[in-house]
């Protein structure tokens, strides 16, 4: 019986061993060294907050994994004999395969600042983090301030953890305003507006120079490198992104880029070797995607590919339309196809906005300013179906089909209000258009593309 | 703010104190007349229980309640035990005809519910003579405290969103000792009022005024119990709008459930009773209304004119007609959250403990075999019924058909639907009698998953497994487990409060009633994927 090893029990890996026990009666293990048990890592957060326990996040209840016949083992690799087919680990056990999945994940970015590594600084990332800012940030006794270095996802929900215990938090971010290289401005203004409305300090195109120590090897203060002021705190966030969690193939020579250099196939260059997931490199990107991409959807859908591979049916990678999610504080934004910011706009490609005049609610769709063709929609405070948008995607349909059919892709609970007919006023008056709303069609809605 | 949501629950507290001290006050004796009356209403044939409780109850002594009722559950056991001496001596001789006697001198009914009638009479005290001070220092500083404590999060809470921040690291939410408090406080409550009411005799005289306002009446234990439930739902509504002040679903939601209790459960049926009518609750519904069926019920609706038998026919054609049909086009949410006295106690008073309840495959295994139980008891039960009513036979094979009755009123009427319903909220989440017993539930549950229109959305592929949808599903269903596989949720259970989707940090969940096509969408590669992967392998299965 052919042994199929996963090394780490993230979305990807999981993902894999699922779709792989469906298809086979393969022996399959799973390794991993941060927790026994697959975990949500989006849901840490939640944890620190009190909205759940940790085994909440857990999606499979224990006895799953034995009556699915996968075995979990704890483990920290330090080495791979690609031609052995051994895995080596941290305490000098082997273990054998006969295929190999490296699926490790991402680990919070470090820029070699000067005292990233003392007591009190944590990235967010691992079930060990959660543990340490436990430990580090009990409540605003224990820790009366905490800076954040880094405005990306991770960070706002490092803020958003911190605050939910009243900690003072004082948010680092390169950038002249939150996350704008992958937002349009009108959308990263207004979470801007709303991290400053949660009480958290957000310092615009600030960097951090140093990290303070006191006596004890804790974190004392960080340096501003602008102004050179120097905040005092005691726990210190890195939340700067992320890279390929990747070390320990160092020497095991399988290519590496930043991350595992994958085919389409996720094989590696070495056969029976491959790699998901956020640790895995594309050699040439696809579509407008980027090589790396450490999103929790990829992951899965790289899961489901490989599996197929794995299993007999030898299957490309190739990912639909592009879609991502996320919640800055109260405010929840879903995206559908490509809406890139104003840096990084393409020539041909155009927003249309529309921004609710007191609650915190905007759209921005992105259309091709010749032909029309609808990109990509971001919604901020409103749910939007997804099968609507992807295929609207597929049949590479125009803004004025999107709007005069806006109804059917609202996702919002029952009763909500619905913006529909203020959303398309405002660009016929922009473009001397003239289209009318159509009631929402569940006949519509239903329809394939 | 702070200091007035913390003064607030010291007022609270301060009215909850009094509330159950006021049990330990008054005196309690009964005058000769009063006593001669009740005697004479009764009509007891037995000579010894006269001069029995006279001797226990008509004194100048200054007795509390709980010395009054000994005597009087007392009176009342040497009353029958005379009798049954009487019975074994007559048993004995072998002189049947006098033994055979003796039983019309015995006297049914439970004790402590004469005992009730008569501390109703017999109450000396603060309570029944400062009646409108009493009910403010109790009721009335529980409210306002409860207001005060909960008015304040409009603002302390910060801006509109989801509100969960510490609820597991909360000693009141996360079975600490404050939860564990309320469950004995709410177990108790629920074994004083349903087996020793006269214990609480001194709350009922608080909201005698109020019920004789609304029919004419002096309160009744189950006066006491409509009134407090309605309070408490009013209170724990205003905490429900503070919430969920984000999510028109919910305010409207709770909305209409506090209507339905205030107007429906309460009012309607206390004025019908001024009107010289049964008291009716139109929204009860057939098999939660267990004793609709009943020959006392009958009875009185038959031998109430046309408005009983516009009752009789209205009641068979809300279980026959009106429920499943609506099931059909809304699910059964329309009843369960939007409707229903237990559900709207549980989503007011018991939504600070929906994520309480288990989400284990094991749980889920009890509930269906518990539920339906329930069901079959309660159909079982009413076949006896209506087959005692028209045939007058008291039995069938053997079985009497009050002795069913009553099982049942004491087993899943008293002690499932209450002690452990109500009571069991801070340790099992809010929904335990929902999920677990309710027979009307488990009957609305077969429609919903097999002919309905209702089904929780899940959208595409935007689920991140955080998990926040199953840890708030009060019924204990784990959503996530078909959210993540792209998969819409249609399951009996599901009463459509609408948590899953207002916590969903992405968007993924929408209650809607849509086509029956589609609405069951077994999914494996999810939205996103390569479209020709998500065909292979979904067509595969």
């Amino acid at each position: 019986m052919e042994h199929i090893v996963i090394i780490g029990n993230g979305i990807s890996g999981v993902t894999a061993a699922r779709h792989i026990r469906k298809n086979s009666n393969k022996k399959i293990t799973i390794v991993s060294a941060e927790s026994k048990y697959f975990f949500s890592r989006t849901a840490l957060m939640y944890v620190y907050m009190g909205h759940m326990k940790f085994e909440h996040t857990q999606p499979y209840e224990n006895w799953f994994w034995e009556k699915n016949n996968i075995l979990l083992k704890q483990g920290f690799v330090s080495n791979i004999h690609p031609h052995k087919k051994k895995l080596e680990f941290r305490n000098g056990e082997i273990l054998s395969f006969d295929k190999l999945i490296i699926a490790t994940g991402s680990k919070p970015n470090k820029f070699g600042w000067p005292g990233q590594d003392l007591d009190g600084v944590m990235g967010m990332y691992h079930k060990q983090d959660l543990e340490k800012l436990e430990k580090y940030a009990p409540d605003n006794k224990a820790c009366n301030s905490a800076v954040i270095v880094g405005g990306g996802l991770i960070g706002i929900e490092l803020a958003e953890m911190l605050r939910s215990r009243k900690i003072p938090v004082t948010f680092l971010v390169r950038e002249d305003s939150f996350w704008n290289g992958v937002l349009p401005a009108q959308e990263s203004e207004m979470i801007n507006n709303h991290i400053k409305e949660h009480h958290i300090d957000l310092r615009l195109n600030t960097n951090l120079k140093e990290i303070k120590s006191d006596e004890n090897g804790r974190v004392k203060s960080v340096i501003i490198e602008e102004t050179g002021e120097e905040i005092f705190c005691n726990v210190v966030g890195l939340t700067a992104g992320v890279t390929p969690n990747i070390d320990f193939l160092k020497e095991s020579k399988i290519e590496l880029g930043r991350g595992v250099k994958v085919n389409r196939f996720l094989e590696t260059n070495i056969k029976d070797i491959y790699a998901i997931g956020d640790c895995a490199e594309q050699h040439k990107a696809i579509g407008q995607r980027r090589n790396i991409e450490a999103v929790w959807y990829t992951g899965r859908m790289m899961g489901e590919t490989l599996a197929q591979t794995i299993c007999g049916n030898k299957t490309e990678y190739k990912p639909g339309h592009w879609f991502n999610s996320a919640k800055f504080l109260d405010i929840e934004y879903q995206t559908y196809g490509w809406v890139f910011s104003e840096i990084g706009k393409k020539e041909n490609e155009t927003y249309f906005q529309w921004q609710h005049p007191k609650e915190q609610k905007c759209i921005t769709i992105s259309f091709d300013k010749n032909t029309n063709q609808f990109l990509g929609i971001n919604t901020f405070g409103i749910r939007m179906r997804h099968d609507i948008f992807n295929k609207w995607l597929t049949e590479n349909q125009t803004i004025d089909h999107v709007l005069e059919h806006l109804a059917d892709a609202n996702f919002d609970p029952e009763f909500y209000k619905l913006y529909e007919s203020e959303i398309v006023e405002k660009f016929n008056k922009e473009n001397n258009t003239s289209i009318q709303t159509k009631k929402k069609s569940w006949k519509r809605i239903f329809s394939k593309a | 703010m702070k200091v007035i949501k913390q003064s607030g629950l010291i007022i609270f507290l301060l009215g909850l104190t009094i509330f159950v001290g006021t049990i330990f006050t008054g005196s309690f004796s009964l005058n000769q007349s009063d006593l001669d009356t009740f005697i004479k209403e009764k009509n007891y044939k037995s000579t010894v229980i006269k001069s029995s409780l006279e001797e226990a109850i008509v004194t100048s002594e200054d007795l509390n309640i709980f010395q009054f009722s000994k005597r009087v559950v007392k009176a009342y056991e040497s009353s029958n035990l005379y009798y049954d001496n009487l019975i074994q001596k007559y048993n004995k001789e072998k002189n049947w005809k006098e033994k055979g006697k003796q039983y019309q001198y015995k006297i049914g009914g439970k004790p402590h519910s004469l005992s009730f009638i008569l501390a109703k009479k017999a109450g000396k005290g603060w309570a029944s003579e400062n009646t409108t001070l009493m009910w403010f220092l109790t009721f009335g500083l529980g409210i306002i405290g409860a207001l005060l404590f909960i008015v304040p999060d409009v603002v302390l809470l910060g801006k509109p969103g989801i509100k969960n921040d510490g609820i597991f690291l909360d000693a009141a939410t996360n079975r600490g000792w404050i939860g564990w408090f309320a469950f004995v406080f709410l177990v108790t409550f629920y074994i004083l009022l349903y087996f020793y009411p006269d214990l609480i005799v001194n709350w009922v005289f608080l909201v005698d005024p109020i019920s004789a306002s609304i029919s004419g009446n002096p309160a009744s234990q189950w006066f006491l119990y409509g009134f407090l439930y309605c309070t408490v739902m009013t209170v724990m509504a205003v905490r429900m709008y503070v919430k969920y002040r984000n999510n028109k679903y919910q305010i409207l939601r709770t909305t209409s459930v506090l209507f339905f209790q205030i107007v429906f459960a309460f009012l309607i049926p206390e004025i019908l009773v001024r009107f010289e009518k049964p008291w009716y609750d139109f929204k009860n519904a057939f098999p939660l209304d267990y004793d609709f069926f009943f020959r006392w019920n009958l009875d009185e609706l038959l031998s109430s004119g046309g408005f009983g038998l516009f009752i009789l026919v209205w009641g068979v054609v809300l279980t026959v007609v009106v429920v499943p049909v609506m099931v059909y086009f809304f699910g059964k949410r329309w009843y369960c959250s939007w409707v229903c006295g237990c559900g709207g106690l549980a989503e007011t008073l018991g939504d600070p403990y929906r994520q309480l309840s288990s989400k284990t495959l094991l749980s889920w295994k009890f509930e269906r075999i518990i539920i339906h139980s329930v069901l079959i008891f309660v159909l079982v039960m009413t076949g006896f019924a209506l087959y005692t009513f028209f045939s007058g036979a008291n039995q069938v094979i053997g079985i009497k058909t009050q002795t069913i009755q009553d099982i049942y009123g004491f087993l899943i009427g008293s002690i499932f639907a209450g002690v452990i319903g109500t009571g069991f909220y801070p340790i099992f989440g809010n929904r335990v009698w929902c999920r677990f017993g309710c027979p009307l539930a488990a009957y609305l549950g077969f429609i919903q998953r097999f002919k309905s229109k209702f089904r929780i959305t899940t959208n595409g592929g935007q689920c991140i497994s955080c998990g926040n949808c199953s840890t708030y599903c009060e019924q204990g269903i784990d959503v996530r487990a078909y959210a993540q596989k792209g998969e819409n949720i249609v399951r009996s259970s599901c009463v459509g409060c609408g948590v899953c989707s207002a916590v969903c940090p992405r968007g993924v969940l929408k209650l809607e009633n849509g086509p029956e096509d589609g609405r069951i969408n077994p999914t494996e590669i999810l939205l996103g994927n390569d479209v020709d992967l998500m065909n292979f392998v979904n067509q595969k299965q």
